[in-house]
């Protein structure tokens, strides 16, 4: 008998375990002399019950986990490869309620197939947006991309189909695509999860972008803390252009277009798109001044259009699909599917995708169970460091750009992050201003400086020093960094700061305390 | 591929290799940094003069990353999230767990050369929190038991 396994190898997994129990299993079947074959996936993104180990029965997959190495005998005993039932059984994950009610577009494959291989790919509906776009042509693709809703998805919510027209728009021999996978935002995962789980729909964006922007290169900068994501998505380019995806020829059309990977350094601020084309030429990664738009004035000086990872890998399926399919899903202004980031003290930590407007209290206490510790949620830390903490008052607020903005909130690149009631939101405060300082680029004072006093300030406040004076400069000193900054990092951080002072003031006037002590 | 000692001609043959890549700066001192471990001051010198930078250029972009080094790492580099989603479930009780038994600070390394402990803000593994990684290898649910252990067992040299 022949089995096949399917292993996540999405770096959560691993971080688990997941090399080892495949290795575990290889030894296992060898030792029974049962032939098995091992495929290793991306992860469906239930991160609590990886690893998450599938097996190919008549009836469908079926799922086991979480799996350590040493229940692989167990597992074996329990004739696992036939389906037998085991106290890890999971079932079908497609009946799995975490599963089942997702919307998933970007996602549709993730999880499912073997991400470097072609033929899996285009049987799993991949490459359908792409021959849709050759037929179309660039202003069929821009008009239907900018019909579709969709907003760029690293934070700022620009539409991807606005700027794609002004690249295209724009006079020039050479253009370029730039896919900024540096994803710097804590309790976001979704751009490393999609470069590991499914690259080639990350491939098929940019080509995509390519021929609507007139755009013949392709860079995407991967962050350096993502080594697993920077192998997978080099190895795809490399199948891509062996399958003629990429080359001179896009699936032989009149269409050139080719990409290769660039790893960043471990700056965050590099996140931020002229800093990242800064560090793309070679240089330290200093924010520029804007306009000159990237659009009109990217890199190599040449119009670039930068787009983060999910806005792209998202097209394929929207042309696939059409623009009407996925507008349709959504709410106001925040048109088709998010894929939510659940991360922190939270029972069901991982990856959800589903429309916009669900409220942060169902994200949260519904499909994320609440707090792994079993405590009471106390704050929400929404959009990465410069996003707003909420409590859990505010959980009637849908997920939507204008409905948390209207909250003094942002959703930035969709992480959540949950905190249980022993959370201090004065240290976390004081974090905000810490991470701006070790991050700030440097160009402009009030980020650069303002960080390092508002560290300042917010230590006197634990100590108990003139509170309420130093409340009062601390809101100063953000409504400065607001005002005064160039970029989102200098400006943002009053959210977590401001929110931290609005929604939790109890903790600006607790007991005198030390940075030292730890829970 | 563990570092190995500085070698002239090994280094000037890296540079060459990625002298013609566009906005060669950061693969050429990624390369570098994997080869030898660090960027040394004799290398900064070189590929200031094959990329046709000023040495204060390079100096400049080196320091700016928080990835490139100046001085050797211990034999293993074990890396800790400082940020939001790990301290939601105890990083920052992990770390002080983690500095206190190795007996060392972020960016120090263990008295015996074996260990390097640098903050990383977010490796990605913010759904399996707290996490670390440990010579590149990623770790979810970090424990300090299960660090310090890990972090003992390994040889002194070369890299896992
Ligand atoms: C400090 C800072 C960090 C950022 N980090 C990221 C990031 O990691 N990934 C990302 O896609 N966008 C990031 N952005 C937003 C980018 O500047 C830019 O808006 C985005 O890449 C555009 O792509 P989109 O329109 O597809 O979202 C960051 C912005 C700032 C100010
Ligand atoms: S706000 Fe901070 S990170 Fe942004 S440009 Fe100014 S100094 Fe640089
Ligand atoms: S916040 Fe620690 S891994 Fe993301």
């Amino acid at each position: 008998m022949s089995a096949r396994i399917f292993i996540p190898l999405d770096s959560a997994a691993v971080a688990l375990g997941a090399d080892d129990v495949a290795q575990a299993m290889a030894r296992e079947a060898l030792a029974r002399g049962i032939a098995l074959t091992i495929t290793r996936t991306g992860s469906h993104g239930m991160h609590w019950l990886e690893p998450l180990v599938e097996v190919e029965t008549p009836t469908g997959r079926t799922a086991y986990g979480p799996v350590k190495a040493a229940d692989v005998p167990g597992l074996f005993d329990a004739k696992f490869l036939g389906g037998g039932k085991h106290g890890l059984s999971v079932g079908r994950v497609d009946d799995h309620p975490f599963i089942k009610p997702q919307t998933r577009l970007t996602f549709a494959r993730c999880g499912r197939i073997d991400p470097l291989s072609i033929a899996d790919y285009r049987a799993a509906g991949g490459l359908k947006g792409l021959a849709q776009a050759l037929k179309l042509g660039p202003d069929a693709i821009l008009a239907a991309v900018t019909a579709s809703g969709l907003r760029g998805r690293g934070g700022a919510g620009f539409p991807t189909g606005i700027k794609w027209k002004t690249v295209k728009d724009a006079k020039a021999g050479q253009k370029y695509v730039v896919c900024n996978a540096d994803e710097g935002d804590s309790g976001t995962f979704s751009d490393r999860m999609i470069m590991e789980g499914d690259p080639l729909a990350v491939i098929e964006g940019m080509v995509i972008a390519g021929i609507a922007t007139g755009a013949t290169k392709g860079f995407i900068y991967i962050r350096s803390e993502y080594p697993i994501a920077v192998g997978i998505m080099t190895r795809a380019i490399q199948h891509a252009r062996e399958a003629r995806l990429l080359g001179a020829s896009v699936m032989d059309s009149p269409h050139a277009f080719d990409m290769e990977v660039r790893v960043g350094a471990g700056a965050y601020v590099c996140g931020e798109e002229t800093s990242l084309l800064e560090s793309l030429e070679g240089r330290r990664g200093q924010v520029r001044a804007k306009p000159p738009l990237p659009a009109h004035h990217g890199l190599f000086g040449k119009p670039t259009a930068v787009n983060n990872v999910i806005s792209l890998a998202s097209v394929p399926a929207i042309l696939a699909n059409g623009a009407d399919t996925y507008k349709s899903l959504g709410t106001g202004r925040s048109l088709g599917t998010i894929p939510i980031q659940l991360a922190g003290n939270v029972k069901h930590a991982g990856l959800y995708e589903a429309p916009f407007g669900m409220t942060l209290g169902q994200i949260v206490m519904d499909i994320g169970g609440g707090t792994a510790s079993g405590r009471p949620v106390r704050a929400v830390q929404v959009g990465g460091p410069l996003g707003a903490y909420f409590p859990p008052n505010l959980f009637d607020t849908p997920f939507d750009y204008e409905a948390f903005s209207a909250k003094d909130g942002l959703i930035g690149h969709a992480g959540v992050v949950v905190f249980d009631d022993t959370v201090d939101m004065l240290r976390q405060a004081r974090f905000a201003m810490e991470f701006c300082a070790i991050e700030s680029c440097g160009k402009c004072t009030p980020c650069r400086i303002g960080s390092v006093r508002g560290q300042e300030v917010i230590d006197r406040i634990l100590k108990g020093i003139e509170v309420d004076a130093q409340i009062a400069l601390l809101e100063d000193l953000c409504s400065t960094m607001k005002l005064g900054s160039l970029c989102a990092l200098g400006g943002f951080v009053p959210y977590p700061v401001l929110s931290a002072l609005t929604h939790f003031p109890e903790d600006f006037r607790a007991r005198p305390r030390s940075l030292a002590d730890v829970a | 591929m563990p570092a190995t000692a500085w070698d002239e001609t090994r280094a000037q043959a890296i540079i060459d290799a990625h002298k013609a890549t566009d906005g060669a700066a950061l693969p050429v001192l990624h390369a570098l940094q994997a080869a030898f471990g660090f960027i040394a001051d004799r290398a900064i010198e070189m590929v200031a003069d094959t990329l046709n930078l000023s040495r204060a250029e390079v100096h400049g972009v080196v320091s700016f990353y928080h990835d490139f080094r100046r001085a050797p790492a211990g034999a293993h580099v074990l890396k800790l999230c400082r940020s939001e989603a790990c301290q939601a479930v105890g990083a920052d009780k992990l770390a002080a767990e983690v500095r206190g038994a190795l007996n060392v600070d972020w960016h120090e390394t263990t008295a015996d050369g074996r260990i390097t402990l640098e903050p990383v803000f977010c490796l990605g593994l913010c759904s399996c929190a707290p996490s670390a990684m440990f010579d590149g290898r990623p770790i979810g649910r970090a424990d300090a038991k299960g660090l310090t252990a890990l972090a003992q067992e390994k040889p002194m040299s070369g890299k896992a």
